[in-house]
């Protein structure tokens, strides 16, 4: 009696752990489904070429084009990832084949505290640091005037956040390399950089690409900070001391009044989805690409 | 020739290096010395006065308390859902389970989707039910955000407990259930880092409550009240002209950043120091 009370019990918590998980993965299909379902208003109204493909934005005049906030996100995020890729990229191999523990003891933390930081801090820093850097030395230095407020300071700031993920990757990846690999390479009298470029890089370099994917997902998100020094200006920048206005800045600066008009509130919920839709794409082929080359 | 390669590339790396420990110390420095000289008391003890936003007196007490509330509501509530399925996908199901994989596979996907997203798929829930910007609704948005966080976090932990360690009990006569006191205690630390990393997560989230838990002057005394956070707080302040109303976002902004850097260095000391017992 006593042992299929237990048994009972066993399975009784196994169904309810079943529910919890299925409850907590399945929420990524209720989001794209209540996403969707809410931004359909909008694609009947306008057709989806329509809205990707214009870039008028005046909501009052049902006027839904988006393409100056895709543009913008993705030329913010461009430009963040070719500045955090060389840096992480070397901050990687500094840390798995130039450095003791010791080291990476002490950089460890460092890492954290760049990953741990809200993005609220790094709009802060962004504009008390990069705005006037852009607005009164790179400005000048090249001709324009400029408010500082700019796809440049933007992409600075988003480097930095997405840095602490590309360089754990990194490392993570040149850790699987095979040490045999490498010392074949440094017994045939290659030196450290040599055996880095020629064997580390070469057979993790799918790997780099995964990563830079999934940085791009992490980066293409990315709210209050971007929306603190990129200017809001809903036009298609043409050069880096533009101000843009990326797709995550649109849906929080405009929360407040979508309620007003019904496909105001579809418009923005059409947005969140785009975002949705490329980061779920960009992380699932990453991750699963990441996870395959574990298991090897 | 390789030689004169091999110092330049050790160079640029001793260079980024530099850049990334520049980085750090810029941020932090620049936060610190612009939030710590105007960083009172009483900005931490009292409520918005009337004319706060046009610089008179008051504190951000309200978004202090607001963000407590929310993060300690969000944080015991995805614990209780998410300690279980970590156990689950461990214990239960088998290493080469099918659904393991895929369950893994999404909370890996849900980790990646930005806060905005969460934010604006609570609000459009919020609506169909009839829930307004609330307490609540921040604590179900953060709930939502930080349960990935915690379960991909404890299960990377948690994969590595030896079988041995289940086949002892099992051997005992234990049930699958009756393990998970043993498996508890062996991912303790992992849970304790777990959770100061959400906590410092859901703390510093600003995009996912903007829509779900509105802002406020007061503390919120029920569920249904509207809800200040911290972050918050700091981006309506400084998107005012008043020297006075912006030197209280940089005083809040060095309160978060002291809170965040404390959960951040203690987990990993956690981590570091208690995860010892193994076979």
């Amino acid at each position: 009696m006593a042992m299929n009370y237990r048994i009972a019990k066993d399975k009784v918590a196994g169904g309810l752990m079943t529910g919890f998980t299925l409850f907590s993965m399945l929420m990524v299909i209720a989001m794209a489904v209540g996403l969707w379902l809410k931004s359909a208003d909008i694609i009947h109204e306008h057709s989806l070429s329509d809205l990707l493909t214009t870039s008028e934005w005046r909501p009052m005049n049902n006027k839904f084009g988006f393409l100056a906030f895709i543009v913008g996100t993705f030329y913010v995020t461009g430009v963040a990832i070719a500045i955090a890729l060389p840096i992480s990229l070397l901050m990687a191999i500094l840390l798995t084949e130039y450095s003791r523990s010791v080291v990476r003891r002490y950089i460890y933390p460092l890492l954290d505290i760049l990953a741990s930081l809200p993005s609220v801090i790094y709009g802060v820093w962004g504009t008390l640091v990069i705005v006037p850097i852009v607005s009164d030395i790179v400005g000048p230095s090249v001709g324009t005037v400029t408010s500082g407020y700019t796809l440049l300071s933007g992409s600075v700031v988003l480097s930095v956040m997405v840095l602490p993920l590309l360089i754990s990757l990194f490392v993570e990846i040149f850790g699987n390399v095979s040490r045999e690999l490498r010392e074949a390479s440094l017994a045939l009298g290659a030196t450290r950089w040599q055996t880095t470029k020629h064997i580390v890089l070469r057979k993790g370099l799918p790997g780099i690409v995964a990563s830079v994917v999934l940085a791009v997902s992490r980066a293409l998100g990315e709210t209050i900070a971007v929306l603190m020094v990129c200017g809001n200006l809903i036009i298609i920048p043409n050069s880096l001391l533009d101000a843009c206005y990326p797709i995550p800045a649109l849906i929080a600066n405009n929360y407040g009044e979508m309620l007003s008009l019904p496909l105001y509130e579809s418009a923005l919920m059409f947005a969140a989805f785009i975002l949705f839709f490329v980061v779920l794409l960009f992380n699932l082929v990453a991750r699963l690409y990441l996870k395959s080359i574990k298991v090897e | 020739m390789k030689y004169i390669e091999e110092y330049f590339f050790r160079t640029l790396m001793y260079l980024s290096l530099l850049i990334v420990f520049g980085f750090v110390a810029s941020v932090l420095w620049s936060i610190f010395s612009e939030g710590l000289p105007v960083l009172t008391w009483d900005m931490v003890t009292s409520l918005p006065g009337s004319g706060f936003y046009i610089g008179k007196e008051g504190g951000f007490l309200n978004a202090i308390v607001g963000s407590l509330y929310i993060v300690l509501g969000a944080t015991a509530i995805a614990l209780v859902i998410s300690i279980p399925v970590v156990f689950y996908l461990n214990v239960y199901l088998k290493s080469s389970s099918r659904f393991a994989y895929v369950a893994r596979l999404a909370f890996d996907v849900l980790f990646g989707i930005p806060s905005i997203v969460y934010g604006a798929f609570a609000f459009t829930i919020m609506i169909a039910v009839g829930i307004r910007a609330s307490l609540l609704g921040g604590i179900i948005v953060e709930t939502l955000l930080i349960i990935p966080i915690l379960i991909r976090s404890m299960d990377e932990v948690a994969r590595n407990i030896p079988k041995d360690l289940l086949e002892a009990a099992y051997s005992l006569g234990a049930t699958r259930i009756e393990t998970i006191w043993v498996v508890v205690r062996q991912i303790a630390p992992a849970i304790a880092t777990a959770t100061l990393l959400s906590v410092g997560r859901a703390m510093g989230d600003a995009a996912g409550v903007m829509f779900t838990a509105g802002f406020t002057d007061n503390i919120p005394e029920s569920l249904t009240d509207k809800a200040a956070t911290l972050p918050l707080s700091i981006f309506f302040q400084l998107s005012v002209p008043q020297v006075e109303v912006r030197n209280r976002a940089y005083a809040a902004a060095v309160l978060l950043t002291a809170i965040i850097l404390v959960l951040s260095l203690s987990g990993r000391f956690i981590m570091r120091h208690f995860s010892k017992n193994k076979i």
